[in-house]
């Protein structure tokens, strides 16, 4: 019987490090800037990952794979050009630095001579990894899956269904441009997810909890996987006795930890600098303006220990930073890709990513969340007289131009006089960014981060954190069908 | 990117095919391909990504357990070590009766042209000049106009399935599309429309309607409001459609069936739908933008009946879900890509036209609403249990006639609801680069929740 490769060198942390030597990467740069570009970057990834996938009572999906490559920008004026190989080879490099080049189209300044990338820095390790994801068998991440499923069919006789995954992804990086960044960074990232099906008389429920860090396995030595299948349990079969969700505008309350997809969406997309730059956000042109309640101070930090959204450096090679946008309810700072930043003369945030070498970096995200204030969340609750208690949000998305955003409540109440009363199905909550934000009159001190998120654009997903204490917005609309 | 002439990707797939060990099923799947994406903003070129991609995923099923690698190149050391890999994962998987890859089943592929050479010989700049013109064409619309992004993306590759059970077939496939949103303002106010086409050839691509398409939306949502919460008919526009045609498919899709998370698991042979609903699963429709011979484990795609006058006739199947379910493939097996297992899916929807236009639907509705555009659509349906709410903008409809904009509200029932609720289908057939066609569908009793 194979014991699988768990253990053995080849499985051990991946480093592009020692791939590309720092002279190639010199040639490589000149290459892409002989025909006058203003800047020119080599961004090489080797990635590992893992899948273990759980359904139906059998281990139905194993899954590894290997991504490895580099893409090369020229910046030429106003025109960026992008080309991805995977072939690391200094002749593979060249070749995708020409067709980048030609892509970035001729800048007419004749020949451009750059210096040298310098020596090589490492990206700083904000979440340490005790055990590798490589170091461990097969086998024991079976027996995570198998914990998981018996735990969440133990709940109630009604659960039918559970399916459960583990992953996990190690990525390594090497970043060097023409400004004389060269710079490499190591990520770990474990990720565990289960959803359960309940059936009762008035039909399916679901029922979903994860749990997504940038640590190592140990991450198992403190949360039991079984408590979190039989939260997703659970979270079903409460839903089987729920009633239509309400529809029409009246007060929410988002309970801590489950809602920061709200920020996310009401004011962090409209946040990024790509968006201010075209005028398409409405929050361009407000710095230094109250954009939100006074008890709201919104921050994005690259760099919490363990968290989803977290790295060393972004994926343009500035190290990532704790970026404060809105404070006590004044816009503050914008996030900044480096392209962004070089054209309006401001400081790098760190908000440079991408999914893979394949795509083009933007602003995005990493972990943003709203710090605590100053109301006790039980107080919140006996506040309100009739609303609705979100105790986990699904996704969301929003339009940054019109500022109108929606996400999904995954588990929800009524708040009947002051307390939490019956569950109810599923639906998406609607609002407009600037106004929600206005309308938050309460807010915790109970501040928790939220699980793992991923979050999209222009077809791009990254890894993404969110927090926030338990608050009230005073109206958003509730879609769902009940008069 | 070697240099020399391409590898052949069956002669990959042969290769590691014969080094099956004995009693031991193996799959390779290869690809290889190129794409370009060309952004326009202010008439200049703000990026232009030039991309070839390549890679292989292997399955070996060995025992009745199922294990799979990939990497994303063709190396040959690399690919050698994927087949090892897969094998070693195989160890873990647990054994399953129902697990195992089809055979070659006798049914022949439709002939349809999915390669477009004029595509293939179109060179950079005319790319560039298209979408230019493109951001041209939609400033020049409308005063209040201005263009957000406006881009130009085109894809072509080919793969290969080789496997143990005498599966050995080769693809080749080429599309672009152009697409351009647009911002209206007015004041301090701005609204957002977008519009897109699609074509085997930059040549068959139609600027105009997709500028139109985009100012239009959203010049027309100036000044928009809530609307008042109510029961009421909804007319989706057949970009919206063709998303709900696409859940609505998840619903019907085999493996979830098998594994009871189906919520029309028990309905075959049952009414699910308004009399009026007749939904194919066909791409074999050259129209289709995702159109194909094969499916993803190599079997003839094929047109498929699924609700047929409202009558749940059918289920989509990959091998595995169909032999769990005691039936056959339906050549629906869809992959996501070189990693990972196909699963079951739909392939091309389309729904069986009406005969009225959006215009004369809109005339028959006293009261309701037009939707322009949805959002939310996976954060707020479930469909396990069928719950549907969405954001959504579009216009009133009163008295036959389009009424005020609208925004900022939801539309809400349940998917099961929703089918029965069908009214009438459009005439007016929309190819999107989606996986279902396009056409105005009026529902009646959705709730739209908006003001109070």
């Amino acid at each position: 019987m194979r014991t699988g490769t768990a253990g053995r060198g080849r499985e051990g942390p991946p480093s592009i490090d020692g791939v590309i030597d720092s002279d190639v990467l010199d040639r490589v740069l000149a290459r892409a800037v002989r025909t006058g570009a203003g800047f020119a970057e080599v961004f090489a990834e080797d990635r590992r990952s893992t899948s273990l996938a759980f359904d139906d009572g059998r281990v139905d999906r194993v899954t590894s794979g290997r991504d490895r490559g580099a893409g090369i920008r020229v910046v030429n004026g106003s025109t960026t050009g992008y080309a991805h190989t995977s072939d690391l080879t200094e002749a593979g490099l060249l070749a995708a630095a020409e067709a980048a080049a030609a892509a970035a189209g001729s800048g007419g300044a004749g020949e451009r001579v750059v210096g040298s990338v310098g020596s090589r820095t490492e990206g700083r390790r904000h979440s340490p990894v005790l055990t590798s994801p490589g170091d461990i068998a097969k086998s024991d991440r079976v027996d995570l899956l198998l914990a998981a499923d018996d735990a969440a069919r133990s709940a109630g006789s009604e659960i039918v269904q559970v399916s459960a995954g583990i992953g996990d992804t190690r990525r390594s990086v090497l970043i060097a441009n023409t400004d004389g960044v060269n710079v490499s960074d190591e990520v770990t990232r474990v990720l565990f997810r289960v959803s359960a099906v309940a059936d009762g008389d008035a039909g399916m429920q679901t029922g979903y909890r994860s749990l997504g860090h940038t640590v190592g396995w140990e991450i198992f030595d403190t949360v039991e996987v079984a408590d979190l299948a039989a939260d997703a349990a659970r979270q079903a079969l409460v839903k089987l006795a729920a009633r239509p969700a309400p529809s029409g505008s009246m007060p929410v309350v988002i309970k801590n930890g489950s809602g920061g997809v709200l920020f996310h969406e009401a004011c962090g997309h409209g946040l990024e600098a790509d968006h201010i730059a075209k005028g398409s956000s409405v929050y361009a042109g407000r710095m230094g303006e109250l954009v939100a309640s006074p008890l709201v101070t919104l921050v994005d930090d690259g760099t919490m220990t363990g968290e989803w959204g977290t790295a060393g450096v972004d994926d343009e090679g500035t190290p990532t930073q704790r970026n404060v946008l809105i404070s006590d309810g004044v816009l503050t700072d914008y996030m900044w890709d480096l392209l962004r930043a070089r054209r309006e003369g401001r400081t790098l945030s760190g908000n440079g990513r991408r999914e893979t070498y394949e795509c083009l970096p933007m602003v995005r995200m990493t972990n943003t969340f709203v710090l605590a204030g100053p109301h006790d969340p039980d107080e919140i609750i006996a506040a309100t007289d009739h609303g609705v208690y979100v105790s986990e949000l699904g996704g969301g998305s929003v339009n940054t131009a019109t500022g109108d955003f929606v996400f999904g409540m995954r588990e929800a109440y009524l708040i009947e006089n002051g307390r939490i009363t019956e569950p109810l199905r599923e639906g998406n909550l609607i609002g407009n960014g600037p106004k929600v934000l206005a309308d938050i009159d309460m807010l915790a001190g109970d501040f928790a981060m939220g699980g793992p998120g991923t979050c999209g654009k222009d077809g791009q997903g990254v890894p993404v954190g969110d927090g926030q204490p338990t608050l009230r917005v005073s109206s958003m609309t509730v879609g769902g069908t009940a008069a | 990117m070697s240099g020399g002439a391409p590898v052949d990707l069956l002669s990959i797939g042969d290769r590691l095919v014969a080094r099956a060990a004995p009693g031991e099923q193996v799959e390779v799947f290869v690809a290889r391909g190129d794409s370009t994406e060309v952004r326009v903003w202010g008439g200049e070129v703000e990026h232009f990504v030039s991309a070839h991609s390549e890679g292989v995923g292997v399955r070996v099923v060995s025992g009745g357990r199922t294990g799979t690698s990939y990497a994303g190149t063709l190396d040959p050391a690399a690919v050698d070590e994927v087949l090892m890999e897969a094998r070693a994962n195989a160890a873990f998987g647990t054994a399953d009766e129902y697990a195992g890859l089809v055979e070659p089943d006798g049914v022949d592929t439709v002939p349809i042209e999915l390669w477009d050479e004029r595509l293939a010989a179109t060179p950079t700049e005319d790319k560039i000049a298209l979408v230019t013109e493109l951001e041209r064409i939609t400033l020049g619309l409308d005063p209040r106009i201005r263009v957000d992004d406006a881009d130009y993306s085109d894809g072509g590759g080919e793969s290969a399935i080789v496997t143990t059970t005498g599966i050995r077939r080769h693809r080749r496939a080429n599309s672009c599309h152009v697409t351009v949103s647009a911002l209206a303002d007015d004041g301090d106010e701005t609204q957002t429309g977008f519009g897109f086409s699609v074509g085997d050839a930059p040549g068959d691509l139609d600027l105009t309607e997709a500028a139109r398409d985009a100012v239009d939306r959203a010049t027309r949502l100036l000044g928009a409001t809530k609307p008042r919460s109510r029961r009421t008919t909804v007319v989706l526009d057949p970009f919206v459609t063709a998303q709900v045609l696409g859940i609505i498919g998840s619903t019907l899709n085999g493996e979830s069936v098998v594994k009871g998370r189906s919520l029309f698991r028990d309905r075959l042979g049952e009414t699910i739908a308004a009399p009026g609903v007749t939904l194919v699963d066909d791409p074999t429709d050259a129209r289709a933008f995702t159109a194909t011979d094969v499916d993803g484990e190599g079997l003839a795609a094929r047109r498929n009946v699924l609700i047929d006058g409202g009558r749940l006739e059918r289920f989509v199947h990959s091998g595995y879900s169909a032999r769990r379910a005691g039936t056959v493939s339906t050549g629906n097996a869809i992959r996501g890509g070189i990693a990972g297992l196909p699963g079951a899916g739909c392939l091309a929807l389309q729904l069986s036209p009406g005969a009225s236009s959006q215009e004369e639907l809109i005339a028959g509705i006293d009261d309701g609403v037009l939707v322009q555009s949805v959002s939310g659509i996976h954060s707020g349906v479930n469909t396990v249990s069928g719950d549907f709410s969405t954001g959504a903008s579009g216009m009133s409809i009163s008295g036959g006639a389009l009424g005020a904009p609208v925004r900022e509200f939801t539309i809400a029932t349940t998917l099961q609801r929703l089918l029965l609720d069908i009214a009438e289908i459009g005439a007016d057939l929309r190819w999107l680069p989606m996986r279902a066609v396009g056409m105005s569908l009026v529902i009646g009793d959705v709730t739209v929740s908006g003001s109070s």
